[in-house]
């Protein structure tokens, strides 16, 4: 299953009431804030590394964007935000983002329950030791009603590539939001869709509790990945299509200059390949590893940040051949 | 379409410059328009979702003196309304009534069903708290409206007699 769900993730959204909103907080309140919650977190057995915004690059918080432990807004925090974060990256809380506290617990492939179990724990430390902005009729307070009532973002990453090639991820991107849900692109609100990758979340969040919304984005997420495998075996018989999971692969092998969006499709094609057990030596986890380190200011982190988009294309490439071949 | 600089790439980026009364229009890809001085890398990343809401709110409501601001952090209704961000936890209190309908207008409900803090598992007290509030606001409302009455602003009367026969149920 996690050949279609990529992984998952759960966001909780929470403000102490005693402070403003993060727009109209001060420089001190943000330095309190950051302060007040770091310690609160303290008391979970879950370590986090604590890392102030400010002391961290562009291209620094620009690979944390790509890599999902930040959201892409976040990129221009600096003084007065901070991240706590654990070794393994699947827990991350943001501070001063939109919201004082943004919590967000990722698994690997499908597991909405476990991600929130996880979030909830970590929330039930906040509020044992923080006061919550809450009312009973609203729920958890924001400063966009967008997210009043539980505050939760939960979504799914999905690899649809076949449902993609038939021209049905349109139409079902359509009906979702008569369910509920949210489809968009691989970084969140506004971005395009890359390669067939797709975040499926939920939109409303007051009314309708955690359980529920868990529950139908897990149906809806599992006759989707259903309608996907039905669709991947008619599309795999095709010897076109094995010809262009192969050609992708020879391109990536080869290829002496890649930009982004030509690596993000090939290596759609080929994580395809390599769900079908079509390409022996590669499995989709290291496909999902290549696309982390293929994206722009992941390559400036590891190459040096000074690299021109042409340089940055050839370093690219060198990266995809030393890791294919 | 096509980057209008390199012709390779496909164009993410619009740029639009006016020098002197002249614009002049382009379409750029990401790196052509790094490269020239416009724009990030995540150009995609970054949406004017603000301001889209804020044009939300406004279109949502009957326009309000905007006078009241908020006790805590002294924000007016029109300042939400402008940003799209609400102030803080009082100001959904101070500008309940103000806030309704963009609220029930994203969420199609206006009521909180799931988790809540534990210090909140006392349900008694606050549903006392919330009866204790909606008379407080009757009062309130009745005092407005024999004051509208006497200076005559009788469209204000009616809009006050609407909110207390639906405060009233």
């Amino acid at each position: 299953m996690s050949e279609v769900a990529v992984s998952t993730r759960i966001r909780l959204a929470r403000n102490l009431k005693q402070y403003p909103f993060v727009s109209r907080l001060s420089k001190e309140d943000r330095k309190k804030v950051v302060e007040e919650v770091r310690e609160a977190l303290s008391h979970s057995d879950i370590r986090l590394n604590f890392i102030d915004m400010a002391t961290l690059t562009k291209v620094q918080k620009l690979s944390l964007a790509e890599r999902h432990i930040i959201s892409p807004e976040f990129v221009e925090a600096g003084e007065g935000s901070a991240l706590l974060v654990s070794d393994d990256n699947t827990v991350a809380v943001m501070l001063n983002e939109e919201d004082h506290i943004r919590l967000q617990v990722i698994k690997e492939g499908l597991a909405l329950k476990e991600a929130y179990e996880t979030a909830s724990f970590l929330d039930d430390v906040l509020s044992e030791h923080l006061e919550l902005a809450f009312t009973e009729r609203l729920g958890y307070l924001t400063q966009c009603p967008t997210n009043l009532g539980t505050a939760m973002r939960a979504s799914v990453m999905l690899h649809l590539p076949a449902l993609e090639e038939s021209g049905a991820l349109n139409r079902i991107s359509t009906n979702l939001s008569k369910l509920g849900l949210i489809m968009r692109g691989l970084y969140g609100e506004g971005s395009k869709s890359y390669g067939a990758f797709a975040q499926l979340s939920n939109q409303v969040s007051l009314g309708i509790s955690e359980q529920a919304a868990i529950e139908n984005l897990d149906n809806v997420t599992k006759q989707l990945i259903s309608q996907e495998i039905r669709a991947r075996d008619k599309i795999l018989s095709d010897i076109a299509v094995e010809d262009k999971i192969s050609r992708s692969l020879g391109i990536l092998k080869s290829a002496y200059v890649i930009d982004h969006s030509e690596a993000m499709r090939l290596l759609s094609n080929v994580r395809l390949g390599a769900a079908a057990k079509k390409l022996s030596t590669l499995s989709t986890e290291s496909i999902d590893k290549l696309i982390a380190d293929v994206q722009p200011a992941s390559i400036l982190l590891k190459y040096g940040e000074q690299l021109s988009p042409r340089e940055r294309d050839i370093k690219r490439a060198e990266l995809l051949r030393e890791r294919l071949n | 379409m096509l980057c209008q600089h390199c012709n390779h790439n496909e164009a993410t980026t619009h740029v639009k410059t006016n020098i002197n009364g002249k614009v002049t229009e382009y379409m750029l890809c990401a790196d052509c328009a790094k490269e020239m001085g416009y724009g990030n890398l995540f150009s995609d990343f970054h949406t004017d979702f603000n301001s889209l809401l804020g044009s939300f709110f406004s279109s949502a409501l009957p326009a309000r003196t905007g006078a009241t601001r908020c006790p805590v952090c002294h924000s007016s209704y029109n300042d939400i309304a402008e940003t799209g961000k609400v102030g803080c936890a009082q100001c959904y209190e101070t500008f309940f009534d103000e806030l309704m309908p963009t609220i029930r207008r994203v969420h199609g409900n206006t009521e909180h069903t799931g988790k809540r803090p534990k210090i909140f598992d006392s349900p008694k007290e606050i549903k006392e708290e919330k009866v204790q509030q909606s008379e407080n606001k009757a009062d309130k409302l009745k005092a407005e409206l024999d004051e509208a009455i006497k200076t005559q602003n009788f469209e204000r009367a009616a809009e006050i007699r609407d909110e207390l026969k639906t405060l009233e149920g």
